[in-house]
């Protein structure tokens, strides 16, 4: 396999051939901020909060190969800009209460935002759906409001699991992610499954049952510490 | 001996909110001494005072809008005041009043709240079997508002409620003139 560097905001990275420029960066210990992509799955480019411009041109950086010479943008304030507004726009387009949430310290979402600075008056509308929770299985539970359609879950079912418990329903704004099933406990889903597993679903829409709350404020993974940390460590060595 | 400069003026009030944002106000602790000797507190539950004495440097709103009287105080507090901050998750989107808006699902969810809390919610022992509606209450919205989408706010400190710590310095940092947002590792939004 042959190797090549490429540069993202200056910092030259080494890449291998077919490798996406999330996973060089990723290696190279620079953080992308990313949602839909999660370790041990397939690539997705959905959520597009990897958005980095490569050659000039708007790319998801989980999907778009690195290539040699390439001159990457990630961290500029125009990217940064659209990333918030990007996340912004999922807290506005479900009902994510952090106070009540039992994700809340634990989530992706939340974390993002936090990372992003997404702290000023808002100027998109609250969408306020009204979404179900499907509590039928006996040891998960589905509380659709917090649901960004990542899609992980779904990738985790088909992919790790071999089953598909979760698919994609809808088009446009109304695509939802589904149960394969008339809900959660027509399903072959079980709580052994990697597609509940704490962390595949990055928000709190994935419930195990009994489990909420039980790590105290202050102990929760993004309460001291942002998200990306972990990647950004293997650069400082 | 130099003249003093004279004291900011800052006012508080709870909208739609459980007061939990003023009690993180109090954990400024004895920082608040410090704090006392730059603002003077105007209009506020702190010091129970009902209206406006006079212009205000700094409004701080804990809540969002749930009734015609918040949205009225609201504006108020806009009209009076200089620099409009609001505190907390409820001012900010909603909070947990907001959960009306959406988790009823029913077309009328505001009648089917109120419906669920004073006729048909199991716990509810109501002799006059009806929901009130004394003239003297607040008419409800038909949805729980945040700050932003009443009045124009300057600035929101997240939190449910925000530390003592990030109110502390978001306050001294506004009154000194140096406040250039806040340290992404103490955002929280619970």
């Amino acid at each position: 396999m042959s190797g090549f560097t490429f540069t993202i905001d200056g910092t030259e990275i080494a890449a291998e051939d077919g490798q996406t420029i999330m996973e060089a960066a990723d290696a190279a210990g620079v953080y992308i901020p990313r949602l839909c992509d999660h370790e041990g799955l397939r690539h997705q480019g959905g959520c597009r909060v990897c958005t980095v411009k490569a050659g000039g041109r708007s790319v998801a950086a989980c999907t778009q190969p690195a290539a040699p010479g390439q001159t990457v943008e990630s961290e500029t304030p125009h990217i940064t800009k659209l990333r918030r507004d990007l996340v912004e726009m999922l807290f506005h387009e479900g009902n994510h209460l952090c106070p009540i949430c039992e994700a809340s310290g634990n989530c992706e979402l939340q974390a993002m935002a936090y990372r992003l600075n997404m702290t000023a008056p808002t100027k998109f509308p609250y969408l306020e759906p009204c979404r179900a929770v499907d509590a039928s299985h006996p040891d998960i539970a589905l509380d659709t409001n917090r649901c960004i359609s990542c899609g992980r879950c779904i990738r985790a079912s088909l992919d790790v699991d071999g089953k598909s418990v979760f698919g994609y329903v809808g088009r446009g704004i109304h695509r939802r992610v589904a149960v394969n099933g008339s809900d959660l406990a027509h399903t072959d889903a079980a709580i052994t499954d990697h597609a509940v597993s704490a962390d595949v679903c990055p928000v709190g829409c994935i419930i195990r049952k009994r489990t909420g709350f039980t790590t105290p404020i202050g102990e929760r993974e993004f309460d001291h510490g942002l998200i990306g940390r972990k990647i950004e460590e293997k650069r400082r060595g | 001996m130099v003249d003093e400069l004279p004291k900011a003026r800052i006012a508080t009030t709870s909208l739609a909110g459980c007061f939990g944002c003023h009690m993180a106000i109090l954990d400024i602790d004895e920082r608040l001494i410090e704090l006392m000797k730059l603002v003077e507190i105007d209009r506020s539950p702190l010091t129970d005072i009902k209206r406006f004495r006079g212009r205000c440097d700094i409004g701080i709103i804990e809540g969002g809008c749930c009734n015609e009287e918040n949205v009225e105080v609201l504006r108020d507090f806009r009209r009076h005041c200089d620099v409009l901050i609001a505190m907390g998750q409820c001012a900010i989107m909603g909070g947990l009043p907001a959960m009306r808006n959406a988790i009823m699902h029913s077309d009328e969810p505001l009648r089917e709240c109120l419906e669920e809390a004073y006729i048909n919610g199991r716990y509810i022992r109501n002799t006059t079997h009806g929901i009130p509606n004394d003239p003297a209450l607040p008419l409800l919205l038909d949805e729980v508002y945040p700050c932003s989408e009443v009045v124009e706010i300057d600035y929101q400190i997240p939190g449910c409620a925000p530390e003592g710590d990030i109110i502390f310095d978001t306050l001294s940092q506004l009154l000194a003139g140096r406040f250039r947002g806040f340290e992404r590792e103490r955002i929280k939004f619970d």
